[in-house]
């Protein structure tokens, strides 16, 4: 599934929010690339910035307090061409999101226009992008089939009229319709029941399998995680501190933030668990502790912890598994107890 | 520990019913449950199941419409006075949102005295104030004095989870509904609160009715106690954990126990799905009759279980009860068949054969 065409490719991204008491460093130092075809997940708590670089990639910063400070957002397109989706404006800017990189939003019902049927949105995004209102139905109903839902009935629906799985569903064919190379979700199953997210689960991997694209997947659940990424992404204070296949990253975690974070998630089908949560609480992001962020918050850290950043480096058998820590070894035997006490 | 003890709070056949739109929507179908003292129970299920309003019931917020809530062995109702004070000290709720749960222009000092004072728990300024800093301790809140004079948005979701804690236990109930406490607090943290409040069950001896959609948060914290299993207004399946978790019975936990992801690659991937007949959960005002499951169930049996409505009963593997009549009955469950496609596939197939 993994080949060396890389869609995006980020370098060096730096993304900040104005705030009365200074500026807010949400997103800082991100570098990554998304293979064609892959699913990147990016996990970690809630104000970690996993948002707020969607955001940025999507050009959906808010304009009067985020800014872009730094960095590159290189896409491939299909011909081969490479831009930079940062420089887009403009009507490039509009042709280039849902053409070439849709997203779907958190909260179904808050993504769709009340007042509009799926049909007047679906013409919408077609009219918009310079596709015939003909084949935007055409492609509609393939990709509403694809996702369960009669056509029929949903295409000439209110979201009102459709219950919270079937919107969702609704608004990934929705990203689906203009046959983009990316799709980022931010978290697309959160609001939802247990079957309903099964079904969403199933139907997005059935079309990942069929139709090909690329994923950046947002979640701070590590169970949905697990279950949809190709690679995992965990996120701390805005920064990447470990990036890495999914089972290297969850089983032989090499940030002790990671370990931490899956020491903290109860597994339904592992009877008695011992488990911990992380101490405190995420740090300021206007004054960001000095050295490792993650420092005051953890078990392992030592002294050079608290004055030196750490550098990345990868796992000495699996060179694409990276993480920024000084502790690896440490962090790996712990895992290792955690594992095996489950056994 | 369920048999030589007497409940805290006992609904019998509790039906409740909530008017909207000139509409009678009954949320609870028929639920008998009861909670005995220091037990932790979970209450799971999908939203509008009616685990909400249980809990409400169960902690004394609401009436039910029909059948008997005891309360040590008496009628709710039949509680006056000084009496009904006592009552309501002993039965708490720790709600979902700890954002609109907390009054905004009050200090976390003013929060918690307000039902000391109302209550007279306590003598003197002294004394509120000794007891105020006991309560935060308790709920890990330390130093009090960093967090006396601050007002809830000063603090962190986790924080103001643990000062709605507080604030439950200010008048030393005997019972707390915890409705969704940590769904709303950040995962990492969230497994600290849930120590807390089983270290809280032991050191007050107080019972825990936690009420929850996400399973694995349930298994690791009613380990030790009971699963309740709520389907559209009824109690589907009920057992200790362990039991419920490792062999669910009902259809619905099982389909409910093979949907949930796991936060292990391998794990997760292995799943082995139960399929569902229907992905559509019916409206509340229109209920399936029999079993309300039966229009989505695998395992459907025709006369069956679209005409009886089943009763929870012991099914001979596990010591959980089961709400599914062809299980309680035969003892076990057989794949439905649709008939339709089967007309029609073996047509198809006698039609390829003859070429006609």
């Amino acid at each position: 599934m993994q080949t060396n065409d890389v869609v995006l490719k980020v370098r060096d991204l730096d993304v900040s929010y104005k705030a009365q008491r200074g500026r807010v460093r949400a997103a800082t130092n991100i570098s990554f690339d998304l293979h064609a075809g892959e699913t990147l997940a990016f996990i970690g708590e809630s104000g970690c910035g996993k948002s707020t670089l969607v955001l940025a990639l999507m050009r959906l910063l808010p304009k009067a307090t985020g800014s872009v400070d730094r960095g590159s957002v290189l896409y491939t397109k299909r011909d081969g061409s490479q831009i930079d989706i940062l420089k887009l404006n403009g009507k490039a800017l509009r042709q280039f999101l849902w053409a070439e990189c849709s997203m779907v939003f958190q909260g179904a019902l808050n993504s769709l226009n009340p007042v509009i049927r799926v049909s007047d949105m679906i013409y919408d995004t077609a009219d918009a992008h310079g596709m015939t209102r003909k084949d935007a139905q055409k492609r509609a109903f393939e990709l509403f089939e694809r996702v369960r839902l009669d056509p029929l009935r949903v295409f000439k629906s209110y979201p009102h009229e459709l219950s919270g799985g079937m919107r969702q569903r609704v608004l990934l064919a929705t990203s689906l319709l203009l046959r983009p190379q990316v799709v980022i979700m931010d978290e697309p199953t959160t609001a939802v029941d247990i079957l309903t997210q099964r079904s969403i689960l199933d139907v997005l991997k059935e079309m990942r399998r069929e139709l090909n694209f690329s994923t950046i997947f947002i979640s701070h659940d590590l169970a949905v995680a697990a279950e949809i990424a190709d690679r995992i992404a965990t996120m701390y204070a805005g920064e990447i501190i470990e990036i890495g296949p999914v089972d290297d990253v969850f089983y032989r975690p090499r940030h002790a933030y990671t370990f931490a974070l899956l020491n903290a998630a109860p597994r339904l089908s592992v009877g008695d668990e011992e488990l911990d949560s992380i101490p405190g609480n995420p740090p300021d992001l206007i004054n960001p502790p000095s050295g490792c962020k993650f420092h005051p918050r953890c078990a392992f850290a030592v002294d050079v912890c608290k004055t030196t950043p750490p550098p990345p480096v990868a796992a000495p058998n699996v060179p694409e598994h990276i993480a920024a820590c000084y502790e690896t070894d440490r962090v790996l035997a712990a895992h290792r107890k955690v594992v095996q006490h489950d056994l | 520990m369920t048999s030589n003890t007497e409940p805290i709070v006992e609904l019998r056949h509790v039906q409740r019913r909530f008017i909207k739109d000139r509409q009678v929507i009954p949320v609870i179908q028929d639920i008998d449950l009861s909670v005995y003292p220091r037990e932790i129970l979970c209450i799971v299920g999908e939203s509008g199941c009616g685990k909400t309003t249980t809990g409400k019931m169960i902690a004394g917020l609401l009436n039910q419409s029909q059948g008997e809530i005891l309360v040590d062995g008496r009628p709710m109702e039949s509680y006056k006075g000084a009496e009904a004070a006592v009552l309501r000290r002993s039965l708490q709720i720790v709600h979902q949102d700890p954002f609109a749960s907390l009054n905004p222009a009050h200090t976390i000092e003013q929060i918690l005295s307000f039902p000391l004072q109302r209550h007279k728990l306590v003598n003197g300024r002294a004394e509120l104030r000794r007891r105020i800093w006991e309560l935060l301790t308790m709920v890990d809140l330390t130093p009090p004095g960093d967090i006396v004079h601050k007002f809830p948005h000063q603090l962190s979701g986790g924080q103001r989870q643990r000062v709605s804690i507080a604030r439950a236990l200010t008048v030393t109930p005997r019972l707390i509904v915890a409705d969704e406490a940590v769904s709303m607090v950040d995962v990492s943290i969230r497994i600290g609160i849930l120590k807390m409040l089983h270290r809280l069950r032991d050191e007050l001896k107080v019972a825990i009715v936690f009420i929850t959609h996400d399973l694995a948060l349930a298994k690791y914290f009613a380990w030790e106690g009971r699963i309740a299993v709520m389907y559209l207004g009824r109690i589907v399946e009920i057992g200790r954990t362990p039991d419920v978790i490792a062999n669910p019975a009902h259809p619905y936990t099982k389909a409910l126990i093979a949907a949930v992801p796991e936060a292990d690659p391998e794990r997760t991937r292995g799943k082995q799905q139960i399929p569902l007949r229907s992905e559509e959960i019916p409206k509340l005002t229109d209920i399936p009759p029999g079993c309300a499951f039966h229009p989505r169930c695998t395992f459907f049996q025709p006369g069956i279980c679209d005409t009886l409505v089943p009763v929870l009963a012991p099914v001979s593997e596990g010591h959980q009860l089961v709400a599914c009549t062809p299980l309680t009955q035969d003892g076990h469950l057989t794949p439905y068949v649709e008939p339709a496609t089967t007309v029609s596939t073996l047509a198809d197939q006698h039609r390829t054969k003859t070429g006609t």
